[in-house]
């Protein structure tokens, strides 16, 4: 049986991949590597995800199961990371299109 | 002494990233005191890289669990909590390459890019970059070496696109989009990992793997390698690399190659050590396909270019498919390990640390063609030798070394490499041969253009101490290890080889 959440995590990632591949707006390449960020963020939250859990904070929590500490971390880190990363490459395109007038990626001059 | 030695894995990359973070202050005071600060950080560094190399060689793998009360504790209850730092023979190593070549690197860099507003900035990210292949090379925790990894991403991208010129930041954001994807990759099969083991520490999971594994294992395998074949820029997606060779500072690309072979390092690592009882044969044919994929690419892409630095970034592609070629023959014969595959293991590793070496060589040497000339585009120039020798010098010593021509040291690991992977397939050392020869003839063309027939009559600068030292140390280095080929591989080699072919000893250093 497979859980809803990691369909929806194949879905982001294909969305995203195939977005990176095939569009030709460098602003649109940039969402797709977000929508793919997205879906292994989703990932690692699900992973740690318990029904009926409580946050693990240990000060008078009550007697309940908790949800995974670890993959929150994880996910917070890349979260920062990809927000760096997007801004860089964000800061990049406007650069870009200073010098080429062109948000397309098909016209550039570096070829071969 | 013994206080760097046991806290060196965490110094060895404290120091270049506190530097990352003065340098920008610092040189508020002046390019001299800036200067100085940067090659006293990185010297430091390989000072504390060096000394931890001969500890582990002497005493085995070390370990550093990071604010533990004691360093060496890292499973307390039993199963490894912290950030866990490993250093075996394998990654120091690799860090000793990598240290060698970043602190010749900045030295070079000193004269080469003409006083700007950012120069303070632009050593803060080179720093950076330092420290994120440090972290690379010495992390024994799969989410570090996502963090590090990506370290090694931004702060290369901002380098490649300091010359501010539409080309360059065409070539910072293809190498950033390939990098990104890469590293979502490798968190996506990280993540994987973590949820069937819930673990993140690398020599625990490979306990673990070795007591069985599943196809979940496979699917994490695939994605983590792939995301760092991405990153060492083999052959299908190896096409940021000329972009960046192009338009990237000479002591940027420098670096970039060094981290992509740093990136060969984790995936090795992760193949042999971690996944050891998983990456079969197959895994081992595939590296070794790709390899030679590479070369082939590489070396007839090289052969029809016009400009000398996009022509030895696809000859760069090409170096890393031998690298490839050993090390994956290494994989294929490893269960049971026969004496030719230990053999192309040790080729592989012994020629990650010519390609470095190497090619760092004649590619500094070449930029400082440029800029002697001062020109960017070398079509018109020829017939320096006679107004610029060591520069000749260095460049043939270079090209003789890529080739593969006795008695440099390219020599000898390519030798290694194609005695042992014809037992593998006698077509593959057909491939290997045939590229070196190519490699020889695209150089030798540009050698005779550059620095052969009528001497050169434009104005000429003067070569810059601080580019002359690098080159002659990567020379020395070079023919050293050439002469000296037998010793080289017996004290630092095959202990690599050795680390990678029995994970024991790298899961005891942790649990």
């Amino acid at each position: 049986m497979i859980s809803l959440h990691f369909l929806f995590v194949i879905v982001l990632v294909v969305l995203g991949l195939s977005a990176v591949v095939f569009k030709r707006n460098m602003i649109k390449i940039v969402m797709g590597l977000n929508v793919i960020a997205g879906g292994v963020n989703l990932f690692l939250i699900s992973m740690g995800y318990r029904q009926g859990a409580v946050a693990p904070i240990f000060t008078n929590a009550p007697d309940l199961l908790m949800v995974l500490p670890t993959p929150q971390a994880l996910t917070l880190t890349a979260i920062v990371i990809n927000l760096t990363v997007t801004a860089l490459m964000l800061s990049f395109i406007i650069m870009l299109y200073k010098h080429y007038r062109s948000l397309d990626s098909f016209k550039r001059r570096l070829l071969g | 002494m013994t206080f760097l030695v046991e806290h060196g894995p965490a110094i060895a990359i404290a120091i270049p990233f506190l530097a990352a973070f003065t340098v920008p202050l610092v040189a508020k005071l002046g390019g001299r005191v800036r200067d100085g600060c940067v090659v006293l950080s990185l010297a430091l560094t390989e000072f504390v890289v060096l000394m931890l190399a001969g500890d582990v060689l002497a005493n085995g793998v070390r370990t550093y669990a990071l604010g533990a009360s004691v360093p060496s504790l890292t499973a307390p209850a039993g199963f490894p909590v912290r950030i866990i730092l490993e250093v075996d023979a394998m990654s120091a190593l690799i860090s000793l390459v990598a240290m060698t070549i970043a602190f010749l690197a900045s030295l070079f860099s000193l004269k080469l890019i003409p006083a700007k507003e950012g120069l303070g900035k632009f050593f803060a990210l080179f720093l950076l970059l330092s420290a994120g292949m440090m972290g690379m090379c010495y992390t024994g925790d799969f989410f570090t070496l996502f963090v590090f990894f990506e370290i090694v991403s931004i702060s290369s991208a901002g380098m490649i696109s300091f010359f501010r010129s539409g080309e360059s930041f065409e070539a910072a954001f293809k190498y950033m989009v390939i990098s990104v994807t890469a590293g979502l990759f490798l968190l996506f099969g990280v993540g994987i990992l973590y949820g069937n083991y819930g673990m993140l520490n690398m020599a625990a999971i490979a306990g673990e793997v070795a007591a069985g594994h599943s196809l979940l294992d496979v699917a994490a395998i695939s994605l983590i390698a792939s995301a760092l074949l991405f990153k060492s820029g083999s052959f299908p997606v190896h096409m940021w690399k000329p972009d960046v060779f192009q338009e990237a500072p000479a002591n940027v690309v420098v670096m970039i190659l060094t981290s992509s072979l740093v990136g060969l390092y984790v995936l090795f690592r992760i193949l042999f050590t971690v996944f050891g009882t998983v990456s079969t044969a197959v895994a081992g044919w595939l590296i070794v396909a790709l390899g030679a994929v590479s070369i082939i690419v590489g070396v007839l892409m090289a052969m029809p270019q016009r400009n000398l630095r996009r022509m030895i970034g696809f000859v760069a592609i090409a170096e890393i498919g031998y690298v490839m070629l050993g090390v994956g023959t290494g994989l294929v014969s490893m269960q049971p390990v026969n004496a030719f595959g230990v053999n192309a293991l040790s080729g592989g590793l012994f020629h990650i640390v010519n390609d470095a070496l190497n090619m760092s060589l004649i590619f500094l040497a070449a930029c400082a063609v440029a800029y002697i000339t001062e020109r960017r585009d070398l079509s018109g120039v020829g017939g320096l030798a006679h107004r610029s020798a060591p520069l000749a010098v260095f460049f043939l010593i270079g090209l003789l070394a890529i080739s593969g021509i006795p008695p440099m040291n390219g020599f000898a690991s390519k030798l290694m490499i194609f005695e042992s992977v014809f037992f593998l397939n006698p077509l593959l050392s057909v491939i290997g041969i045939t590229g070196s020869i190519l490699m020889l003839a695209v150089f030798v063309k540009v050698f005779v253009a550059l620095f052969l027939g009528t001497p050169y009559e434009g104005k000429l600068r003067k070569t810059p101490k601080t580019m002359l030292i690098p080159m002659f140390v990567l020379s020395v280095l070079i023919i050293l290890l050439g002469l000296f080929a037998p010793f080289a591989v017996d004290t630092l080699i095959t202990p690599a080889a050795q680390a990678l072919l029995d994970p024991q000893a790298y899961i005891g250093g942790v649990i």
